[in-house]
């Protein structure tokens, strides 16, 4: 019969509709697929009872292998494909990524010659998560209803969008993007916490990557980021394969050499355990010859690389203005972490002793369930709100201002609202301009999309009613949609607000605001003025047409023309006072015609109705 | 009447139950629906009810409530292996057919 897991009460699947929710932690070197079942965090396995699965994807004629290395001419086979994704050719040429055949691209994405077919990075990866879904479902007899996948904090919205996408190719619904620091923090419970700063050292096989977050009331923040993306565990084994090298006073040749690799794998990780070690030289064909090699010698040889990272380290506290003192945890994360010096030397460097009772090589894959399991609503706890949008965002309103609907910061999802109305009488038709930025002009600021709304019911000025509502989902991808509210019809736009826009881009943007605040305040007043300026012109003007020769004599209407050009004029001036004078002018000049035109309206209203109504 | 537990499940439910970090034992019962007509439920109990009958036995409480208790009467709960997956198995003497995929049961 079917294997059950227990289910938190009232939560129980109904049979043939057992859906998962899975995290994903998609790796350069190898990939893990996590969930959460009898409310305890499972790691998968594959068949040979191991719980990474190896980032390869090799193409052979017509067919496709994930996690198995070919070494041949019939095929072609990618490893770290994760380090292209979302880049372009010219990434490619500058990264030590290793093509192994053809490619082209331009400057958005970069293609592979894979046999006959063209492939993206996006397509390579896809593979691994179809790789990924095909054995989940296999082990647990049932379908992945939705996933968390988890991408490095530095990745930027291409590299992100990209990841969604090979998710998407692959048939995953993908619930949320997670950061790797975020769901390690994740892992650990940090979420709970009110305040904390949190420090996510991650040294894996192949890349180092160091993360400062700033937990505030269940909303992570990535503070900054640093790393070396060609410095991990392999660097030690390499190190380790010279070394024994170096004391044989031997060259081997490139088959011994990848063997005494393989074995240095598992030197590096029996010193983790044991203080010494007999070097069995057997395997690359010396019998007589002993060689031993303790943590010592290993700590030496690994010394240099791992000051690096700690050098790394106080360069990512120096770019958040903290010092070590800050940092509230020290989590540890990927393989090489285990290595005893590496703990050591994060804690003599932090002075606090890191978290590391989970699972290293798992702790990402865990957090990433977690979060889907919290996503799923299977979960006794509350959503995590996990993000903030970094830049405000808000529409055009006359004069060329910006006016704010979601300020930065605010936690997403979110959604907000406001009304707009009509400019001019019988106006059909507004132009909604979305614009992200914190400064007050228009100008000033990044424009993300325009549309129009049409059909307006022609009425005087200020008399329509059109909603906009703004709505960011928990991707950061913002909806708008304008509705009238008299027929009720809606006019919507998506954006994504991030899209071509990075961490440095955002920090100038909002120095500028702090830096022009003055300035701004100075050009939104005076565009203020002459959008109420252009606003009095226009009504006098439909009022004059309307009833001016009758209710005005010559000299009247010359005095209210000479008021109105006068103000007409003021308007390119670029003086805010001049022109609320001007205002002023008007409207005074004015006092008797408005008083006048009130009284001949009541009096058209009253001609012919009964005193006694008005009472 | 009575609802056994293996050593395994028990084991299990335990360190299912202090990870949870809640709970007072483990509650179990049928419902109907599926192809079969009928499944078994497990889930974790944060209360008993007065009508509940319970069954402590390898240190766990077992909680069903009474309807459910005239199906399960002499079931016996394991926690195996099946290939790459892992989970609770009811062995149920009332199950008289089950559905192709073993998920629902009829009695």
């Amino acid at each position: 019969m079917a294997l059950l897991q227990i289910s938190e009460p009232g939560k129980s699947q109904d049979p043939h509709q057992k859906k998962y929710y899975v995290g994903i932690d998609l790796g350069t070197t190898n990939s893990l697929v996590a969930l959460i079942s009898n409310g305890f965090p499972r790691v998968l396995k594959n068949k040979e009872g191991s719980e990474l699965f190896p980032s390869i994807v090799s193409y052979k004629k017509d067919s496709v292998i994930v996690g198995e290395y070919f070494n041949d001419s019939a095929s072609i086979t990618f490893s770290s494909i994760k380090r292209m994704i979302g880049k372009n050719i010219k990434d490619l040429n500058s990264s030590d990524f290793y093509s192994p055949c053809e490619f082209i691209g331009d400057d958005s994405i970069v293609k592979f010659k894979v046999f006959k077919n063209l492939l993206t990075p996006i397509e390579i990866s896809s593979e691994i998560l179809k790789h990924l879904k095909n054995i989940t479902e296999q082990t647990l007899m049932g379908d992945i209803e939705g996933c968390v996948i988890t991408v490095p904090a530095y990745f930027d919205d291409a590299q992100r969008q990209a990841t969604k996408d090979a998710a998407s190719l692959s048939g995953l619904k993908v619930l949320r993007l997670l950061n790797e620091p975020t769901a390690a923090a994740i892992a650990y419970g940090l979420a709970s916490k009110k305040i904390s700063k949190i420090m996510v050292y991650d040294l894996g096989g192949g890349t180092f990557d160091i993360s400062i977050l700033d937990l505030n009331d269940g909303v992570f923040k990535v503070l900054s980021t640093g790393g070396d993306s060609s410095l991990g565990g392999d660097d030690f084994d390499y190190l380790i394969v010279d070394y024994i090298q170096s004391k044989l006073d031997i060259e081997l040749d490139s088959e011994k050499k990848y063997i005494l690799y393989l074995y240095a794998k598992k030197i590096k990780v029996a010193l983790s355990e044991t203080e010494i070690v007999d070097i069995e030289l057997e395997k690359i064909g010396l019998e007589n010859t002993k060689l031993t090699f303790s943590r010592d010698d290993f700590n030496l040889l690994i010394n240099d690389l791992v000051q690096k990272t700690l050098k790394i380290s106080s360069e990512v506290l120096l770019d958040a203005n903290l010092s070590v003192n800050d940092i509230n945890e020290i989590i540890l994360v990927g393989g090489s972490t285990r290595t005893p010096f590496i703990k050591y030397s994060v804690k003599n460097f932090f002075n606090k002793e890191p978290l590391s009772d989970i699972n290293p090589d798992n702790v990402v894959a865990i957090g990433a369930s977690i979060q889907a399991d919290i996503l799923s609503g299977s979960s006794k706890e509350e959503l995590l709100l996990l993000d903030v949008i970094p830049l405000s965002l808000g529409v055009e309103t006359m004069g060329e201002l910006v006016e704010v609907i979601i300020p930065r910061n605010s936690t997403i999802p979110t959604s907000s609202s406001k009304e707009y109305t009509t400019f001019k009488d019988g106006q059909t038709a507004m132009s909604i301009h979305v614009i992200q930025g914190e400064r007050d002009l228009v100008s000033d600021c990044r424009s993300l999309a325009k549309f129009i709304i049409k059909d307006i019911p022609p009425m005087l000025a200020g008399a329509a009613r059109i909603k906009l509502e703004f709505q960011i989902d928990a991707d950061g991808i913002l909806s708008v949609s304008a509705t009238e509210t008299t027929t009720n019809k809606v006019t919507s736009i998506e954006v994504k607000p991030s899209y071509g826009i990075n961490d440095s881009q955002i920090e100038k943007m909002l120095k500028d605001s702090f830096d022009n605040a003055h300035t701004d305040i100075k050009s939104r007043h005076l565009n203020e003025a002459i959008v109420e300026g252009k606003r009095v012109i226009l009504s006098i003007n439909s009022a004059l047409k309307i009833d001016g020769s009758d209710l005005l004599n010559e000299k009247e209407l010359k005095y209210i023309y000479k008021a109105r050009d006068e103000l007409e004029e003021m308007l390119n001036s670029g003086e805010k006072e001049s022109i609320i004078d001007a205002v002023k002018n008007l409207e005074k000049v004015s006092e008797t015609y408005v008083s006048r035109r009130m009284n001949s309206n009541i009096q058209k209203i009253m001609k012919g109705t009964d005193i006694k109504e008005f009472n | 009447m009575s609802i056994t537990i293996t050593e395994n499940a028990a084991d299990r439910v335990k360190t299912f139950l202090d990870n949870r970090g809640s709970g007072v034992g483990l509650r179990v019962g049928v419902k109907t629906t599926g192809c079969s007509g009928m499944a078994y439920i497990i889930e974790f109990a944060d209360n008993i009810d007065k009508d509940d009958t319970v069954f402590e036995e390898k240190g766990v409480k077992i909680i069903v409530d009474p309807k459910c208790l005239l199906y399960l009467d002499g079931t016996e709960l394991d926690f195996t292996k099946e290939g790459l997956n892992e989970g609770f198995k009811f062995t149920n003497p009332n199950e008289k057919a089950r559905c192709g995929c073993g998920e629902s049961f009829s009695v």
